[in-house]
């Protein structure tokens, strides 16, 4: 009979549309944020503190979603904070993956003495309390972006490396590894052309949960004023300004809120979505 | 009396018009062995998976009823359904190696569904893991509980995944294929130690297998499948001494008899495979009018 | 007899076994080969049958060198390859290969059947690998659409002929054939045991067949070896170990066939 199972079709389906759709967006927004913003994000005019978005009673035009206290315009600073959220989310998840994902294989592919290094570091470096270990770390660079990249990396690699190593142990012992020994294929070749492919969907989905992470402990740290010293506007520094003022304008408070919830969200969802539709291995 | 039953259950891809089981009626009562066979590809795991409710994503039921113990299992909300099926069913399936967790031990992966699903002590569960790895010819038990898959021979992972099924005596096992990986002394020590189980817990079993000879040993009906329609349900003895439909005729004249070495190996002929083809369109048109 | 592709002489095997490693100290270990005595002729279908966990799929993994011996000589046309590390082996691996006993597991799930194929002729330096990828799937019975699928959009039957097709793909002089026909159902099993001979016949190819299954073995081989708890305990030829069966262990084999015959008693 013929064999049904390739007539089998996948649709991208809206988990991954709106998700990548969104990302989608808030990327442009930070590539373009000179072009795309209505003001200058910086300019205060105490003339126009607190302005409501625009479809209350007393908005100014031209500036959407109102502005703060110091007459700055929310929008702007929406899309200008949008550049660090994601530069941090890029940069930190990229590394935090590319350094756990690389010595979680290492050691679950290898195994032996490999594995007894990697794995007795991994166990040393959890015994600290990672928080307290990225606060003091920032403690000691001083605040700013490295910094953060520099804590998330530290506090989220040992995960990337525990997962990837489960799994890659899993993989390296089917057949399907002592085959392409069979065939003479060397180690490390076997390791980047038979195992991690089958570990790729997992990593994806682990980097782009890191992603989501990374953008909430920027937006932490800046709350916390651990973070960008100069007046960059960042969505956790807004968050932190319009908590003051929360009775008299909501929105500074709210709108930033909505783009850091819905971009964790996004990033969260994104990876199930790729995995859904483009993992050749239908589960 | 019967435990499992199917009326008329068809299967397709989703949301295409392409049938995987075609209208498969077939009923197992407590205590007996129906036999399924039929070519790789024909459906068999299928219809186990469809009982089961483990269909893969891609395939969705159609029409018809699976009854057990006398209930609709479709009519049952999702949560109760794998309830009852975790309660009274089990599997043993067709892939030793993929249905064996790689990273885990042996011995959490046998006791875990007794502990979990039916609210065993831990302790008990395992002396009945160890208990049951020896009934089924496991040599140094305990050494196989402590070991991880990988380091087990493919028989013995085999001999697991029947053993782990047994554990909890339930009222109906679906066996995809379960000795393929065994050599034929333990084969047999294994049938007669299903058959022995059976007898004594009154369990129904619906064996999927592709070796008639295993057949004529276990089972007491037999249904032979082709692309998803059931073509012949016989009952056993009357299956040997003369199958009712070609098809079953050709692929009990292809089974190789090691009595006779002199026989060459025949696949199943040409004609009789465009002749069931025939009848699988004769039955889609009639569906397609109705 | 002819020349012989294989000598093996008292080869063992032990593996640590981790599981009761003391705290301090080496792990005991496990002897799974004692001592094993054998050749393989050029062209000859050598069968080899016994318990389950006997130690087939070892002994076959030792022959293609997925495992050292612990002890003794395996030579491969007269050379000594039981301690050669994997650099020395890399020019002779494209020489022995095997089939696994689980088809699933041993093709990689997410690379396409033409892949799976191509990637070991690539690896090899194969001129033409489209070409030869397009011969072994149609030595195999494959439509050349089949190159584009995954191994799970596939039946257990057809994935086990990926495994074959990638084997001989790259022509290699022998082949070890762990259990592949047990998965399949009477009629892909005689189309695949009709091609195995085939390309024994049209290749000169050497082939191991490890079964369990004896009227397979007995239409297949021409000689047989009985393993039984690692120790080989009868070697002949096949009408003879048919005929009279010296080993108890092979008389057991012998009788617990199941015959597709309801009146076979089988006590
Ligand atoms: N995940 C899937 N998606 C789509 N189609 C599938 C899937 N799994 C199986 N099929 C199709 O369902 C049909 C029946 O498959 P099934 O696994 O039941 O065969 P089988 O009779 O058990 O064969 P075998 O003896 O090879 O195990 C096949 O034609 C197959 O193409
Ligand atoms: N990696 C390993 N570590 C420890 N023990 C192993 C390992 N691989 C195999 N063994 C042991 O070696 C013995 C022989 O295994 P092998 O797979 O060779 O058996 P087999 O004859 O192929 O059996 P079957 O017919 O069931 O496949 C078994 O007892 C098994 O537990
Ligand atoms: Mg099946
Ligand atoms: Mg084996």
């Amino acid at each position: 009979m013929a064999d049904a199972r390739s007539l089998v079709k996948r649709r991208a389906g809206p988990r991954l549309w709106l998700s990548a759709g969104w990302i989608g967006l808030v990327v442009l927004a930070a590539v373009f944020a000179p072009l795309i913003a209505p003001q200058d994000p910086l300019a205060q005019d105490l003339f126009l503190g607190r302005m409501p978005p625009f479809w209350m009673a007393g908005a100014e035009p031209g500036y959407w979603l109102g502005t703060d206290s110091l007459g700055r315009d929310v929008l702007s600073r929406i899309i200008f904070g949008a550049r660090i959220a994601l530069s941090v989310a890029l940069v930190a998840g990229g590394i935090t993956c590319i350094l756990g994902a690389g010595l979680g294989l290492m050691a679950g592919y290898m195994r032996g003495w490999v594995d007894t290094v990697i794995s007795r570091f991994i166990d040393i470096w959890m015994a600290f309390p990672p928080v307290l270990f990225s606060i003091l770390l920032i403690a000691v660079m001083g605040p700013g972006l490295i910094s953060i990249i520099v804590a998330i990396v530290v506090i989220d690699w040992t995960r990337f490396a525990r997962v990837i190593r489960a799994e890659a142990m899993g993989q390296g012992v089917m057949d399907y590894v002592a085959s392409a020994r069979v065939v003479g294929r060397g180690r490390i070749s076997t390791m980047l052309t038979e195992i991690l492919p089958n570990v790729l969907p997992t990593i994806v989905v682990l980097l782009t949960l890191e992603m989501g992470i990374a953008v909430i402990i920027e937006a932490i740290l800046s709350f916390v004023n651990l973070s960008i010293p100069t007046d960059d506007p960042t969505w956790g520094g807004m968050i932190s300004e319009g908590r003051i003022s929360i009775n008299q304008a909501w929105w500074v408070l709210v709108f930033p809120l909505i783009a850091l919830f819905l971009t964790v969200l996004a990033f969260s969802q994104l990876g199930e979505g790729l995995k859904n539709r483009y993992d050749p291995v239908l589960r | 009396m019967t435990y499992l039953e199917l009326k008329g259950l068809s299967a397709r891809i989703t949301r295409q018009n392409h049938p995987l089981l075609r209208s498969v009626s077939l009923s197992v009562a407590p205590g007996e062995v129906r036999g399924l066979v039929g070519e790789s590809g024909a459906g068999k795991s299928m219809i186990g998976k469809a009982v089961l409710g483990i269909l893969p994503k891609a395939v969705e039921v159609t029409g018809g009823e699976i009854l057990l113990g006398g209930e609709d299992l479709q009519r049952l909300s999702d949560k109760d359904r794998r309830h009852r099926i975790g309660q009274t069913c089990a599997l043993i399936p067709q892939d030793p190696l993929t249905a064996l967790n790689p990273s885990r031990r042996i011995a959490p992966q046998i006791t875990d569904r007794l502990v979990d699903i039916l609210g065993w002590e831990r302790a008990r569960a395992v002396a009945r893991a160890e208990e049951l790895l020896d009934e089924v010819r496991i040599q140094d038990p305990a050494r196989v509980m402590r070991a991880y898959p990988h380091e087990l021979s493919g028989g013995m992972r085999q001999r697991i995944l029947i053993a782990s099924a047994f554990a909890a005596a339930p009222k109906l096992i679906v066996a995809d294929e379960p000795t393929t990986a065994l050599d034929v002394t333990v084969q047999k020590q294994i049938l007669k130690l299903i058959r022995d189980m059976q007898a004594r817990h009154g369990t129904a079993l619906l064996f999927v297998t592709h070796d008639l000879g295993i057949v004529s040993k276990v089972c007491n009906r037999l249904s032979v499948l082709y692309g998803g329609m059931v073509v012949e349900d016989n009952d056993v003895p009357g299956f040997f001494a003369g199958p009712r439909h070609a098809y079953s005729r050709a692929l009990l004249a292809a089974t190789p008899k090691y009595t006779d070495p002199s026989a060459s190996l025949t696949p199943v002929p040409d004609q009789v495979i465009a002749d069931v083809r025939a009848e699988i369109d004769a039955f889609d048109r009639e569906r397609a009018h109705v | 007899m002819s020349e012989e592709l294989y000598r093996v002489e008292g080869l063992r095997l032990s593996l640590p076994d981790l599981n009761r490693k003391p705290l301090w100290g080496p792990a005991p270990r496990n002897e799974i080969l004692k001592g094993l005595d054998f050749g393989i002729a050029k062209g000859e279908i050598i069968g080899i049958v016994g318990g389950s966990g006997s130690g087939k799929s070892t002994l076959g993994r030792c022959l293609v060198r997925l495992l050292e011996p612990t002890a003794g000589r395996l030579l491969f046309e007269g050379q000594d390859i039981t301690h050669l590390n994997d650099a020395a082996l890399r020019p002779l691996r494209r020489r022995f290969q095997m089939i696994f006993q689980d088809p699933m597991s041993s093709l990689n799930p997410r690379h396409r059947v033409g892949q799976l194929i191509a990637a070991p002729l690539r690896l090899h330096g194969v001129a033409d690998v489209r070409g030869r990828v397009a011969e072994a799937l149609d030595l195999v019975g494959f439509p050349q659409d089949m190159a584009s699928r995954y191994p799970h959009e596939m039946s257990g039957g057809q994935r086990q002929r990926v495994g074959i097709a990638r084997a001989i793909a790259l022509r290699p002089d022998f082949i070890l054939a762990d259990e592949i026909v047990s998965g399949l159902d009477v009629s892909s099993q005689a189309q695949v045991l009709n091609l195995l001979e085939r390309l024994v016949k049209e290749l000169g190819l050497t082939l191991a067949f490890i079964s369990h299954d004896l009227s397979v073995i007995r239409r297949l081989c021409s000689r047989i070896m009985v393993l039984y708890q690692g120790e080989i305990i009868e070697a002949s030829d096949t009408a003879a170990l048919f005929g009279q069966p010296r080993a108890a262990y092979t008389r057991e084999l012998l009788d617990a066939i199941p015959l597709p015959d309801p009146d076979q008693v089988w006590a």
